[in-house]
């Protein structure tokens, strides 16, 4: 058998493979903070707790409402992405002139709220979600057994990070919201409602998090504390892309899944710390980030 | 902001102990017979103790009938938040303005060993009923402390040797990186190979981990028969959810999971978690003595209790019965005559305190119910084995604890 480093090969696809799935999440949530920061500079340390309400909803919208997994995947971003936009608009938006340091405490006190609620009501264990049934079982790829629900979060995953790219580089509405965070009183000026864009930005980022959330339902116990164990990471993935670069967001992501990925196989003591690791060196090499502009 | 929570409660404190009467009888150390519920009230620990163990002794208080020797019985609680130094700080709060008779819950290991070594200068009590680590009533004993529920050594002693008696000869070990982990892979590493069987391999994984995905492959890859989980709580059940999407039982490898708690089965589902293996030290549906407690828990909680749960209420009633007979609450006369009494109630079986402070009583090894198997979403475990108290525990002639004369 071919062997990479002393792991067999299939072994080696097989985690390649599952820190591309896992990557790709890392993409999804990334990409929500990096459009929030690019165009609110705002760091938004809600989007853990966004991130958790989105698979709350899903769960709860199941258990009392009959809501299926498709509807859900619909209908929770527009719930929870609703009520970020309810957040910028009346809390965010007092401190919107203030450091940034400010919106990142207010948002982190929200992200305690939130979770300290749900812990209240619901306890810390968490709950399953049942995964739905087209895409139940797995396939045999050769080198490993995957099941379909993974490969379908791939897939997901990837189609909406690339939505979001097109929407933002690519169309007219996108266009708007460049420019708007670039030079809002001239924006102003020429007739478009930039506090209402901004409001829209707020809640489409957070309406990405929650996405990822119901995504994340069927895979992990649906617990309060499941959004602030992923949110350092998603930080950190964000400052090696390059904070507010939307194309490095997703890029980044990807890659620090699959070196993760094999991190657990060479050295699994060092799993959870080596993308800090790949933060220090790029800060030091590349302060703005792999992808950002501004040294 | 600790600060001023601290006036506060010794405000608190002085407003309750100048509105008290005087005129205890001679033989109790004050008016009052004060519990002090110390447990994670609010992290990863909340629901295998909590609110609901705070509950069960609640439980055992109102069963007393709210007093003992005249003198009312009073609770209070805190939440450590899981730190040595909060937990440390409250109990010795306690002691210098609540004059704390019994200090009860106790469940992180590094919050109780912390937290008794306070009890101990205070020459007070403690029962500690949700820790894990066995090294409680080993090198970290102390005369003023019982260990009522369980500890690692059963739950390796119980879980792996039945694995291996059963055909589980060959072992891949899913450890946490931390000291709980590699002192439960130790002892089940020890366990494995002296019944026979022996370890392939393992992973050594962060605490804590929320994607098992790649450990779970690398499981599937070793070949082992036996996948042992020497992790808890989150880790544990993202493991075991994992592992079953990846169809790691239906290819024919099994899980044995070595700390698992009722509400870790309750909340996995039973799809997840069928046919898993494990030791614990009550169950609520067990035999008919308990089903009649874990009812009337129910009614009040609306949850079936888990064995730390119901350990709290045991232990809270054998401390107040021990009081009522002695006609005192001083802590060393306690302790001893709770030792003389032996522990029958619907959680112990052939239970007594040992001189080390460890609480021993039958323990089971039970099995994760299938789906179709089971009758309501509480109905999950079905017992196959009692480990005899004597066999379960760490034998004395093993002990390093000062307290046994070896």
């Amino acid at each position: 058998m071919t062997m990479i480093f002393g792991v067999p090969l299939m072994v080696f696809m097989g985690q390649l493979m599952l820190g591309l799935i896992n990557g790709a999440f890392y993409a999804l949530l990334s990409l929500g903070l990096a459009v929030i920061f690019g165009l609110l500079k705002i760091v938004n340390f809600a989007h853990g707790a966004m991130y958790m309400l989105g698979a709350f909803t899903a769960l709860l919208g199941l258990q009392y409402l009959g809501l299926n997994y498709w509807a859900a995947l619909l209908v929770v971003p527009l719930v929870v992405g609703g009520l970020g936009m309810l957040i910028e608009r009346f809390i965010l938006r007092r401190i919107a002139h203030l450091d940034h340091l400010y919106g990142l405490l207010l948002t982190f006190g929200l992200a305690l709220i939130f979770e300290g609620s749900l812990i209240n009501f619901f306890g810390v264990s968490g709950s399953s979600y049942p995964t739905p049934d087209v895409l139940q079982g797995g396939v045999n790829l050769g080198f490993m057994f995957l099941p379909i629900y993974r490969g379908w979060v791939l897939v997901a995953a990837l189609a909406v990070c690339l939505a979001t790219w097109f929407i933002i580089e690519r169309t007219r509405l996108g266009a708007y919201l460049r420019a708007g965070t670039e030079n809002p009183a001239l924006m102003q000026a020429f007739g478009v409602n930039v506090p209402q864009l901004i409001t829209l930005t707020y809640g489409f980022g957070v309406a990405l998090a929650a996405f990822a959330g119901v995504l994340a339902a069927p895979l992990y116990p649906v617990s309060p504390t499941m959004g602030s164990s992923l949110l350092i990471v998603v930080f950190a993935v964000v400052v090696i892309g390059g904070m507010g670069s939307i194309i490095g967001a997703v890029i980044t992501g990807l890659a620090m899944g699959l070196i993760e990925g094999l991190t657990k196989v060479y050295y699994p003591e060092a799993a959870n710390t080596v993308i800090f690791v790949v933060m220090v060196v790029v800060l030091m090499l590349r302060p703005a980030g792999l992808f950002g502009k501004e040294a | 902001m600790t600060f001023n929570r601290k006036i506060l409660a010794s405000s608190v404190a002085l407003a309750a102990a100048t509105l008290m009467t005087t005129g205890a009888q001679a033989s109790m150390s004050d008016d009052a017979v004060r519990i002090g519920y110390l447990a994670d009230m609010s992290g990863t620990y909340r629901d295998l103790a909590g609110p609901g163990g705070l509950e069960a002794l609640k439980m055992a208080v109102e069963d007393f009938g709210g007093e003992v020797n005249g003198v009312p019985i009073e609770v209070f609680s805190a939440d450590d938040r899981n730190s040595a130094d909060v937990g440390a700080n409250t109990v010795r709060e306690w002691f210098d303005t609540k004059n704390v008779d019994l200090v009860a819950g106790l469940v992180a290991s590094s919050v109780s060993i912390a937290a008794t070594k306070v009890i101990e200068e205070n020459d007070g009590l403690g029962i500690v009923s949700g820790s894990a680590a066995s090294s409680i009533t080993n090198e970290h004993c102390t005369p003023n402390h019982i260990h009522w529920v369980y500890d690692t050594y059963p739950l390796a002693n119980g879980t792996a040797k039945a694995v291996v008696e059963q055909g589980g000869d060959s072992w891949f070990m899913l450890t946490a990186d931390y000291a709980f982990g590699h002192a439960l892979e130790g002892d089940v590493t020890r366990v494995v190979e002296e019944n026979g069987g022996e370890i392939v391999g393992g992973v050594r994984h962060p605490f804590p981990t929320s994607d098992f995905s790649s450990y779970i492959l690398q499981a599937q890859g070793s070949g082992a028969k036996i996948v042992g989980l020497a992790n808890a709580g989150a880790d544990t059940v993202n493991a075991i959810t994992t592992a079953s999407q990846f169809g790691l039982t239906q290819s024919g490898q099994q899980l044995a999971g070595l700390l698992i708690f009722l509400n870790d089965v309750h909340s996995m589902g039973l799809e997840a978690t069928q046919n898993l293996l494990l030791t614990t030290g009550w169950y609520w549906d067990m035999d008919e003595q308990a089903r009649e407690w874990a009812d009337r828990y129910f009614e009040r909680t609306g949850k079936r209790p888990t064995m730390v749960q119901a350990g709290i209420y045991s232990s809270t009633a054998h401390y107040l019965e021990t009081v009522a007979e002695a006609g005192t609450d001083n802590p060393e006369q306690i302790r001893a005559a709770m030792a003389e009494r032996p522990v029958e109630d619907f959680f112990s079986r052939n239970g007594y305190i040992r001189e080390d402070g460890r609480m021993v009583h039958d323990m089971y090894l039970a099995q994760v119910k299938t789906p179709e198997e089971s009758e309501n979403e509480w109905d999950v475990y079905e017992i196959l084995s009692t480990i005899p108290a004597e066999e379960a525990f760490r034998p004395l002639s093993e002990s390093q604890c000062d307290l046994v004369n070896n």
